[in-house]
């Protein structure tokens, strides 16, 4: 967006000009963030690949080799932290990108009373993660909890959503996705009104039906909208920590740990080189995961 | 009957929001005014009796006004870490936008390495004890930022692109030099980004326990989501003074959603959308 008006004119101006928007636009504006986010994010980032080779106790760290991660895929109790993560992963953004979708679809088309409805779906995500976690660590209570109080006076026997091992992380993950579908859907309300009205008009006169336009039409141009839900909510779930800790601290057992829960439970029993080993491996498997998919997702943008 | 429809629609996804949506939000409020006893029912069902103001003299009082301590912290976290957040974050935005250098690429990578990497949480506590600002508010106001960063640049970049370059020009024939180019016509033009910016930390930081969890503990230094997390091993019997406190850290949230929902959307929305 250069101003072509100096671009005739001798090189001289061309580098005084340079110089003066260099001075207009100084690199010691980077430096106040750099250095906060180079001593508190980086280095530590960096530090955590020596430390995760190490026994350590903060004052001394005594070099083990790949010891911790050798007992991260030994040991079953860190190793299901592994699995579950993953499968937390997959669920929740899973699940966010079918309802969120399909609420975004809902709240886009001209439905009684849309305001509210869009409201309500996104109040939770603004809400303490903590809170809604004891809420319905209450309500999904095996005997006096709302949720199987309901399914009784219909006469089916609700399971022990937390306390029951083969339930207690897909409970975790419903909640979660309760809790962060609203994020979802208003990326995909805001993907799905940005696509022009034209070619719903040119497909509905080339005789498609409602559900050909949501395949040839919504679904490749909310592309960019998928793709950020997708990575967002995947990150998300990766990381999860709080929402887990608040319901099950990992429980029943080990049945609900994630990578993150098992990072915070080796800190506070003082195993700070194998806790570190821990953040390493969900760095490295958030790259893995994140880097490949978020490629791909953008390879398969549509031009309009 | 397209208008049949759109009623027929409304009341089923009306009906289905109140039960999914409201009835979880309902049972905090039933259950922070109601007395011990049928609270720890757990049953969602009205109060026999009402007890509002006691159960919230209760939970403001307890552990000598441990509440009170940590709406304090957390006001100061969140205020302070937000200032700086949009000071810095919009420096870096300005310039990474109006100036491409060889910075730009190396920028541009920390900002997504920011947000994708998971922080290596004990080598910060190390770090944060070295230089002295383990468990002190200083520190964490510190890590919020470090870690707001990425997300608060992504947004101002995108956002001076639309001010006219002109605009800088006309400032340097006025003879105004980077710092009041910056604060005096820039800063002011990026007023809605700067509200987003705001709004959405705010609550993001509000809201934040492990960050709190791991390079804040003890008493003094309690916030929020943490006083949430003491009340839970203490007050087991005691669920209507939990879900008072609950109610208590949710209204704040609730009161910005109310004034500025708008921002809060195109905050969280930015980047769904290409050009």
């Amino acid at each position: 967006m250069a101003v072509a008006v100096a671009e005739g004119s001798v090189p001289i101006a061309k580098a005084r000009r340079r110089s003066r928007t260099a001075g207009l636009y100084p690199s010691w504006f980077y430096l106040p963030a750099a250095i906060i986010f180079a001593v508190l994010f980086m280095l530590p980032t960096f530090a955590s690949l020596f430390f995760s080779l190490t026994r350590w106790t903060l004052q001394k760290a005594d070099f083990i080799g790949l010891e911790n991660f050798a007992q991260f895929f030994r040991e079953p109790f860190l190793f299901q932290g592994l699995i579950n993560t993953l499968i937390y992963g997959v669920v929740t953004s899973g699940l966010k990108v079918v309802l969120g979708m399909l609420l975004a679809l809902l709240l886009t088309s001209d439905i009684f009373g849309r305001g509210y409805l869009r409201a309500v779906v996104f109040f939770p995500v603004l809400v303490s993660t903590v809170g809604v976690g004891i809420t319905f660590t209450a309500m999904m209570h095996p005997t006096q909890g709302l949720i199987n109080e309901t399914l009784a006076s219909i006469g089916i026997k609700g399971p022990g959503w937390l306390t029951d091992p083969r339930f207690a992380l897909y409970s975790v993950a419903l909640v979660d996705v309760w809790k962060g579908v609203g994020l979802a859907t208003v990326i995909y309300i805001a993907g799905i009104v940005s696509i022009p009205l034209e070619y719903y008009e040119a497909a509905k006169i080339d005789g498609a039906t409602a559900w050909q336009r949501f395949w040839t039409v919504t679904l490749p141009l909310v592309q960019p909208a998928t793709a950020t839900v997708v990575i967002l909510s995947f990150i998300g779930g990766l990381r999860s920590f709080d929402l887990i800790w608040a319901m099950t601290k990992g429980g029943p057992g080990f049945t609900s740990d994630v990578i993150a829960s098992v990072i915070y439970k080796q800190y506070q029993a003082g195993f700070y080189g194998l806790s570190t080993a821990g953040n390493v491996v969900l760095f490295v498997m958030v790259a893995l995961i994140i880097v490949p998919l978020s490629l791909f997702l953008n390879r398969q943008e549509v031009d309009r | 009957m397209r208008h049949a429809q759109r009623y027929i629609f409304g009341g089923i996804a009306i009906a289905a929001s109140v039960v999914v949506f409201l009835v979880p939000f309902a049972f905090i409020i039933l259950t922070a005014v109601k007395d011990r006893r049928q609270a720890a029912t757990r049953s969602f069902d009205w109060p026999t009796s009402w007890h509002f103001w006691d159960n919230l003299v209760e939970v403001v009082r307890t552990q000598d006004f441990m509440l009170v301590t940590a709406f304090v912290n957390s006001i100061i976290l969140t205020v302070a870490s937000v200032t700086l957040l949009v000071v810095l974050g919009a420096m870096v935005g300005f310039v990474l936008q109006r100036r491409p250098s060889r910075w730009t690429p190396i920028v541009n990578f920390l900002v997504l390495a920011g947000l994708i990497i998971p922080p290596a949480v004990v080598p910060t506590i190390w770090v944060l004890q070295s230089v002295g600002l383990f468990k002190t508010l200083h520190g964490m106001i510190l890590i919020e930022v470090a870690y707001g960063l990425s997300f608060t640049i992504l947004l101002f970049r995108a956002f001076v692109a639309t001010i006219p370059r002109e605009l800088d020009e006309a400032a340097i024939i006025d003879g105004a030099g980077p710092l009041r180019l910056f604060f005096q016509v820039v800063l002011p033009l990026l007023k809605p980004v700067v509200v987003t910016v705001i709004v959405v930390q705010s609550v993001a930081i509000f809201n934040d326990f492990t960050n709190p969890l791991y390079y804040l503990p003890g008493k003094q230094n309690v916030t929020v989501q943490l006083t949430l997390f003491n009340f839970q091993g203490q007050f087991n019997t005691s669920l209507h003074l939990l879900f008072m406190n609950i109610l208590l850290i949710t209204i704040p949230p609730l009161i910005v959603y109310l004034f500025f929902n708008r921002q809060i959307v195109a905050g969280m929305t930015a980047g769904a959308v290409k050009g």
